[in-house]
């Protein structure tokens, strides 16, 4: 029966070596679901300009003659040229539509993730900590939830936008505030179902303290669900802020945002159609893109969707 | 006897991403009317895969080939639409979990009655009256409060006795039941099976049972068929395999059950793991996990050849089979 | 009582509860999982439980861990009631009482490799090992339940139902416990890693001087590794005695219609049996029947089974069976097994 002990001598020289010499690496679930990303070309190609929208607006800047808040005098509501130097055109004022088109890009993208990002921090931890510990904890904290939900969120940002004044990173890490609502939701549903599973019930008889379970065990397995969420949160939060800026309440000139610029440009798209055309195309391929690599991630994470 | 069913050279197989799975391969055997055969084997023994073919219910990526004729019509390769008016009809098939087959929405009566209604032409009074009837006839106490309910109002045993009747409702001649009572109580698997052994009986019904567990088999099957990597490797009736193996995987098997009434000090298991279908060794697919292999199994597959008596083994070691031997 | 320090663990009379909610604004209904439970466990034996599903087996197991917490009664351990303890010091406690549970692939974290896995009650309950003893430890504790040392960095589900539950043991063992609740170990094995495992466990026993409790509804598996076998129904202990007594001469009612229902791999022996199959299907525990809650389905009942709950008789030596009639009934010449 030596097979199933395994005392062979040959057995034991084999771990000694191993002691000193690494043991070959097994594919994580993660390695996993990447190699299934990889195979869906509509989630590559998105990923591919999505990195390309990133670099045009935050490398683009440095490589054009004008900046987003110059004026040329002398090309006010000129449609492209080239040997001004001006590529997409400029608007009313004078002002270089492509260093716009990448500075108002810039603002979408940074609201977009820094808004995600405190949406996801909260969401999960709150997610996570109200369904481990169940009960009355979970009764309390998901009433909360419920209350939030229901307040209108516009009246909210007017009032962060009078506490903070018009600050616009601080007015999306505001809205990401909110936003983690149905994160936190989804991550407590989550949750609930993780915690009945048996490795956690095993950490447990391990001594683990609560606060271990949750980060060591239940908080990577929530991986999918929230990878999934937070790119479908991005766009949400880009749409968010150009329905801000449109109110007047999102970022201030001169710096603009996509939507800002989408929202100067649809009154005068008969007469200067380079001022909408250029910032829609933006907006339109970055939200299409981050849908595909949020069905391309949902596809890759959890297989069994399909 | 009168033969139900006659699989000739089955094989499936499933299309992976960059290669194919030869989930069964080469499978032959007929079944005859009012007999139990034991289909034994291991998770990835395609012993399920071999009876989904011939129901035709196959993932996407499946694809079966070779013959399976219930009387002069093939199974294999048939429309869907031809298929469903033998399927529930001529043969039925009841699985491991009840409730992934009985839609949770529907009572128990309306599930029933749209099988006799579907396939038989009942009229829907008729149908629920014969409905009650063969749950009565299944074992289920107070069938008319059991068919107004929904299926998770009912217990496992309860529920796997819906599934029998449902799949009785139109008499097959052929009932396939996929480890049927592995999800039960020893108490109401005792009960599942001598409901089988009435049904092949009485309704002469002829029963495929699909299982791992020989305690099951010895208790209700005629005879039995051995799988192992997609392939039989031992057929014959229940009481030759279980009082003389031939195939040492057999033996293995019986080694490796516990037996209630004897108590060994240790079990004589099988060394190794079951194979993945996708990397069979070469030869005869059981030699790593062989304690009678030698030379030549590791290079020549062994066919599938009758031993006389209406037996049949693929192996080449002809010696004796010691106990203990095994380990 | 007498408190002989050779008992490992003691359970006194252990009850737990749980409330189902039946609708918004009906009020929970009270479920009894575990009644009167009361057993000692021996150092170095090996104690069966069995019984059908919803008896409460896997609830006894988490009762004695402290998995879950008991509505009554104490978890003596050694001498002393884990049920009283500090939480922090039941956390260190937890060194000594280990799990195994059935399904093996649910119970390791996905996202953690099997060396992570092995270490992991190591980093909470040695925190003082540093990182290589922690290695070194899992290396050898994975030698001795026959997993290769190259598996340390692989993913569980790169691995067999067989391997992954090789994977589990490791994890129980890491701590050196004394005693280890198998809760249906095999269960959800193929036949042939069933007896692997079953004989690893036999191994395991005498190389690191365990205790097991081994929860089954497989009775032949729990004969197989059993000294002792306790029989459970809707909660209450039904019979207690050694392996041999109870399957040679069951006393209770239940424990015999088990053992007759028990499939045997033998077709001869199978067509011989006469299966006094037991009629209908376990009560529901939210609503026993009153007086013996056995006897809705036993085939010796008496009007006076309804009235009075039989008490848990010490019957010859050790014997435990609670059942009024166990004088009366005959137990048959030839074993209910037929053998």
């Amino acid at each position: 029966m030596a097979g199933i002990t395994g005392k062979d001598a040959l057995l034991t020289e084999y771990a000694n070596r191993l002691e000193t010499l690494d043991a070959p690496k097994g594919r994580s679930l993660t390695q996993d679901a990447v190699r299934r990303l990889v195979r869906n070309k509509a989630a590559v190609l998105s990923v591919f300009v999505v990195s390309f929208i990133i670099l045009f607006a935050f490398i683009g800047p440095y490589l054009l003659p004008w900046t987003y808040d110059k004026i040329d005098w002398s090309n006010i509501r000129k449609g492209p040229d080239f040997d001004a130097g001006h590529f997409v055109g400029t608007d009313q004022n004078g002002r270089d539509m492509l260093a716009r088109i990448m500075q108002g890009t810039q603002m979408s993208l940074i609201v977009a993730g820094v808004a995600t990002l405190v949406s996801v921090i909260i969401g999960v931890i709150y997610g996570a900590v109200a369904g481990y510990f169940g009960g009355k904890v979970d009764a309390v904290m998901m009433r909360f939830v419920d209350i939030m939900y229901a307040l209108p969120y516009i009246l909210f940002v007017i009032i962060l936008v009078v506490i903070f004044g018009r600050n616009p990173v601080l007015l999306f890490v505001g809205i990401g505030c909110l936003e983690w609502l149905t994160m936190a939701r989804i991550v407590r549903g989550q949750t609930l179902s993780i915690k009945e599973r048996e490795f956690v019930e095993a950490a447990k008889a391990g001594g683990a303290k609560p606060w271990t379970i949750i980060i060591r065990h239940i908080v990577p397995n929530l991986t999918g669900p929230v990878v999934i969420y937070a790119t479908l949160t991005v766009p949400e939060i880009i749409l968010t802020e150009s329905f801000l800026s449109y109110l007047g309440l999102g970022v201030q000139e001169p710096q603009t945002s996509l939507g800002t610029l989408i929202s100067f440009g649809s009154p005068v798209a008969e007469t200067l159609p380079w001022m909408l055309i250029g910032p829609a195309v933006v907006l339109v391929s970055l939200l299409l893109c981050l849908t595909y690599i949020g069905d391309g991630l949902r596809d890759a994470l959890d297989p069994k969707d399909r | 006897m009168k033969q139900v069913l006659q699989v000739e050279d089955m094989s499936v197989t499933f299309e992976l991403h960059q290669s194919e799975v030869h989930a069964v391969r080469e499978m032959n055997f007929s079944l005859a009317q009012g007999e139990t055969l034991a289909v034994v084997g291991e998770s990835g023994s395609g012993k399920s895969q071999a009876f989904l073919a011939i129901m035709g219910l196959l993932a996407k990526n499946g694809r079966a080939e070779g013959r399976a004729m219930m009387g002069d019509i093939n199974l294999i390769g048939m429309e869907p639409k031809q298929l469903d008016k033998h399927r529930g009809k001529d043969i039925a098939m009841i699985f491991q979990d009840p409730m992934t087959s009985l839609n949770p929405t529907l009572k128990i009566k309306t599930q029933l009655s749209e099988v006799l209604v579907k396939h038989r032409g009942f009229e829907q009074s008729q149908a629920v009256k014969s409905a009650t009837e063969m749950l009565e006839r299944v074992g289920i106490p107070e069938p008319a409060k059991r068919a107004n309910a929904y299926p998770h109002e009912l217990s496992g045993g309860m529920r796997q006795r819906v599934m029998i009747a449902m799949a009785l409702l139109c008499q097959p001649k052929i009932l396939i039941a996929d480890e049927p009572t592995t999800a039960l109580d020893v108490t109401v698997q005792a009960q599942m099976l001598d409901l089988f052994k009435t049904l092949t009986e009485d309704f002469g019904t002829a029963l495929v049972l699909i299982t791992h567990d020989l305690g099951v088999v010895a208790g209700v099957a005629d005879r039995m068929m051995v799988m192992y990597g997609g392939r039989a490797v031992e057929k014959g009736t229940t009481d030759d395999l279980f009082y003389d193996p031939r195939h040492p995987y057999t033996l293995g098997l019986l080694h490796s059950t516990p037996h209630i009434a004897k108590r060994a000090e240790r079990l004589d298991p099988i060394q190794g793991l079951p194979p993945s279908l996708e990397h069979l060794p070469k030869g005869c697919s059981f030699n790593p996990r062989c304690a009678f292999a030698f030379d030549r199994c590791l290079v020549e597959r062994p066919p599938l050849a009758p031993t006389g008596n209406g037996r049949e083994k693929a192996c080449h070691y002809e010696g004796p089979m010691a106990y203990g031997k095994v380990a | 009582m007498d408190q002989t320090p050779i008992n490992l663990l003691e359970i006194r009379d252990l009850k737990k509860t749980f409330s189902v909610s039946s609708g918004l604004f009906s009020r929970p209904l009270t479920l009894t999982a575990l009644e009167n439970i009361n057993f000692s466990i021996r150092k170095g034996e090996t104690l069966g439980i069995v019984g059908e599903s919803g008896c409460g087996k896997s609830t006894l197991g988490r009762c004695i861990l402290q998995l879950l917490a008991p509505d009554e009664g104490q978890v003596l351990w050694l001498g002393q009631d884990l049920t009283k303890l500090p939480a922090e010091e039941m956390r260190q406690r937890r060194a000594d009482l280990q799990i195994i549970f059935q399904d093996p692939l649910a119970s390791l974290n996905p996202r953690m490799t099997v060396g992570e896995i092995i270490a992991d009650p190591l980093r909470t309950l040695r925190p003082e090992l540093n990182k290589q003893e922690r290695r070194a430890r899992v290396l050898k504790i994975m030698e001795a339940v026959g997993l290769l040392p190259e598996m340390i960095n692989r993913y569980p589900h790169e691995f067999s139902g067989g391997q992954a539950q090789r994977i589990g043991i490791a994890r129980a063992l890491i701590t050196e416990p004394k005693l280890i609740v198998c809760d249906e170990p095999v269960s959800a094995l193929d036949v042939s890693i069933q007896a692997q495992i079953l004989n690893l466990l036999s191994e395991l026993k005498d190389e690191f001087g365990l205790t097991l409790i081994f929860i089954s509804h497989n009775l032949s598996v729990v004969r197989h590794v059993s000294d002792r076998i306790l029989v459970l129904y809707l909660g209450r202990i039904v019979e207690l005695a050694t392996g041999d007594e109870i399957y040679e001469k069951p006393r209770h009612p239940y424990t015999r219609a088990l053992l007759t229902a028990v499939p045997i791999p033998d077709p001869r022996l199978a067509r011989q049996r006469n299966i006094d199959a037991l009629k209908g299907e376990i009560p529901s525990p939210i609503n026993p029947p009153s007086g013996c809650t056995f006897r809705t389905r036993c085939r010796f009942a008496k009007p006076y089974c309804a009235e009075h709950r039989p008490p848990l008789e010490t019957i010859e030596d050790n014997r435990l069976v609670a059942c009024h009639r166990w004088r009366e009934i005959e137990v048959p010449e030839e074993a209910v097994l037929g053998a």
